[in-house]
């Protein structure tokens, strides 16, 4: 697999910042039985940069992003974040998202995060209001998460992901089922934390929504990575799979 | 490792027909119990071969769970379930020798009862093998392999307060144990010999396990080299 | 945060959820009361015969009912894929595994509670050994069924069958245990009996199966 983008080395908003790599594949596969959801993989992705992995439903996207987080064991090969080749040490580092929310649907927005930032040590209520407020939505707000639009059930799982302040966010299908607006205002927060200084992984299908926002493109197809671009080519504007090229 | 497993299958089984042999003609008559005592050539040997397969089931499982070593649940399961077999035929021959003797098909005392409850737990560990839809099943029952075999001894010792009708044993403690010495030997025999049949039947369980494991790894394998028909191109 | 911090937190959710919901606790205590009547039919002795017997009609009525308390552990976890946000943060597993264990004791224990003077009414029982030994019986013999009961319904998640999963793998491993509360019980209630040696007796089963519960529940969690 090759890299068919220019080099990485092209001046970015963060230029300051060193492209040390946040998270490094190494001939990584994951097999379900008879079937292999991510076939030797290897690849350096570098921080501070928000890397969006597109590609079509089997592609292996969500399986990759599983395996970076610690979740799903890969068959074989080994991933290491931030240097560390064992994953449970960098839990606190990390924050995810997923299709699913990952919340409790008889508690409130708060209740919820103040929760799941205790997990993470944190006893104040501030980390947990300033996240909800960054994702749009009212911190005050009692109703309980059962009853939320599904909008607001993403914003809030992203909240959720962000309370900790990590320094990687891995983000699986964070638009999907969004409105445009809030999908723009998603965005934003996202381009903000990049700035920051955050690395960023959002698999999505909707390319579009971060063009001129995301660093790169990584295109998964059958479980490879067929390729990694800065700019978003045409072809996938479309949501069609990208031309194969060298693996 | 063919050869060996040759001999080893004609050796269990000359001393099985041998040991037939001993115990169900040469063997002297017991005095009281008569012809009927012969079970006891059976019963004993089933039910201490049962238990050690389950002893090497409970050091492999922990084995699994310190390395993840593929052999170790395939020992696992091989030893899981000839134990039960072996197991099944302790809770078989009990009553029949039982009822008999003593008149009754069961009773509640220390050695039947943990014999009933080792088949019922290592029961339930081919269960929850069977029904398991993770990927992780060999790791989930050899946990429960784990908690399983820690349960004997409680319920050995919850046992033996609570009913002891189990005769005295022949040859392991109480005074005027022991018996005549073509009994012990019959015994010693048929233990051999089930011991061989029990190595036999786990090691062709074992190969039986390896070889599912290793066509697993070649589809897998296959799998990686060329992707799935459903995947685009 | 430490372990018990943790764990404090997740207990403290978990009772105040139920305490909204009550979904757990009103389904456990109707089972429990048609559980009392039923054995009250079935199982109708005189006063003297009653306290032989009460101990372990009591205690398998218990049994099932902890079984449906067991089974609603992971309910709320799983409804929307929780355990995937716990297992990614850093907070130690044990700390899920006792709040779980400690919200099930104290269902139980209520149900217990609520169900044992019903057995006395209908039974009418009276002990002959002092009532605070019944109490001791209770606490450990509750905590063996729960702690047990809770990490093997961990287990079962990933299973076919999940519900009848879970009393299938629990109740072998626990008819030791199932007979020193059944037998302590006795020994209270007609005064005869070795009381000490169940006593004894559950409590070492509760120390070592509690400690492998810890020992090895993060695996269980982390298992795909």
């Amino acid at each position: 697999m090759s890299f068919s983008s220019a080099a990485a080395n092209s001046p970015t908003t963060n230029s300051s910042q060193p492209t040390s790599a946040a998270v490094t594949l190494s001939h990584v596969s994951k097999i379900f039985g008879r079937f292999a959801a991510l076939r030797d993989v290897s690849a350096e992705f570098a921080a501070g940069k928000l890397h969006a992995i597109l590609g079509d439903n089997g592609a292996g996207k969500t399986t990759l992003l599983r395996a970076m987080v610690g979740l799903s064991q890969p068959t074989r090969g080994t991933i290491s974040l931030l240097g560390n080749a064992d994953l449970r040490a960098a839990t606190a580092e990390i924050g995810y998202m997923a299709h699913p929310t990952l919340l409790y649907e008889e508690m409130s927005g708060m209740e919820n995060l103040r929760y799941f930032a205790a997990l993470y040590g944190i006893r104040d209520h501030q980390p947990c209001e300033r996240a909800i407020s960054a994702v749009g939505l009212d911190p005050a707000l009692t109703r309980r998460v059962g009853q939320y639009s599904q909008g607001m059930r993403q914003r809030l799982s992203l909240a959720r992901a962000l309370v900790h302040d990590p320094k990687i966010l891995f983000l699986d299908e964070p638009f999907s089922n969004v409105d445009v607006v809030s999908a723009r205002e998603m965005v934003h927060v996202l381009a903000q934390m990049r700035d920051l200084g955050k690395t960023i992984f959002i698999v999505t299908h909707q390319a579009a929504l971060l063009e001129g926002v995301a660093d790169e493109f990584v295109c998964m197809a059958a479980g490879q990575i067929s390729a990694r671009a800065r700019e978003l080519p045409s072809s996938l504007e479309r949501g069609a799979p990208p031309a194969r090229t060298t693996l | 490792m063919r050869r060996t497993f040759v001999i080893l299958a004609v050796v269990t089984l000359g001393l099985l027909t041998y040991a037939l042999y001993e115990g169900m003609v040469a063997a002297p008559t017991e005095q009281t119990m008569g012809e009927v005592q012969r079970i006891f050539y059976y019963h004993v040997p089933s039910a201490i071969t049962a238990f050690t397969l389950f002893l090497i089931n409970f050091a492999v499982s922990i084995i699994y769970l310190a390395r993840r070593n593929q052999k170790a649940d395939a020992l696992a399961v091989s030893t899981a379930e000839v134990g039960v077999v072996f197991c099944t035929v302790v809770l078989v021959t009990g009553p029949l020798w039982a009822r008999p003797v003593w008149g009754i098909w069961w009773t509640w005392d220390a050695r039947l009862t943990s014999t009933l409850l080792l088949w019922l737990i290592y029961i339930s560990y081919l269960i929850l093998r069977r029904y398991s839809t993770s990927g992780q099943t060999p790791v989930i029952a050899a946990v429960l392999a784990v908690f399983g075999f820690l349960d004997v001894p409680f319920v050995y010792l919850a046992n033996r307060l609570f009913r002891t009708q189990h005769p005295q044993p022949v040859y392991f403690g109480g005074p005027g144990s022991g018996a005549d010495p073509r009994m012990t030997y019959a015994l010693l025999l048929n233990m051999a010999a089930f011991f061989c049949f029990a190595a036999l039947v786990v090691w062709l369980r074992f190969r039986l396990e390896r070889a599912r494991q290793d066509f697993e790894e070649t589809q897998a394998l296959e799998a990686l080299l060329q992707p799935d028909a459903r995947s685009p191109r | 945060m430490s372990l018990g911090e943790i764990t404090r937190v997740s207990l403290a959710k978990d009772l105040r959820l139920e305490w909204r919901s009550k979904d757990a606790i009103n389904s456990m205590l109707f089972f429990a009361l048609l559980v009392v009547v039923i054995f009250s039919f079935s199982f109708d002795p005189t006063a003297e015969e009653s306290r032989h017997i009460a101990g372990g009609i009591v205690w398998v009525a218990f049994l099932f009912a902890a079984v449906v308390a067991l089974n609603q552990t992971w309910a709320r976890e799983l409804r929307n894929q929780v355990l995937d946000a716990y297992r990614v943060s850093p907070a130690p597993a044990n700390a899920l595994f006792i709040s779980k264990a400690v919200g099930n004791f104290i269902f139980v224990a209520v149900l217990e509670a609520l169900m044992a003077p019903l057995f006395m009414v209908f039974y009418n029982l009276r002990s002959i050994g002092p009532a605070y030994q019944l109490v001791v019986v209770a606490v450990l013999a509750t905590w063996a069924l729960v702690a047990n009961g809770t990490f093997f319904a961990a287990m079962s998640i990933r299973t076919r069958s999940r519900e009848v999963m879970l009393p299938l793998i629990l109740f072998p491993i626990s008819i030791p245990a199932l007979l020193a509360m059944v037998s302590a019980t006795t020994a209270i209630l007609t005064g005869e009996g070795a009381y000490r040696f169940w006593v004894v007796l559950l409590v070492v089963y509760d120390v070592v199966f509690t400690t492998v519960c810890l020992l090895l529940f993060e695996t269980v969690l982390h298992a795909e």
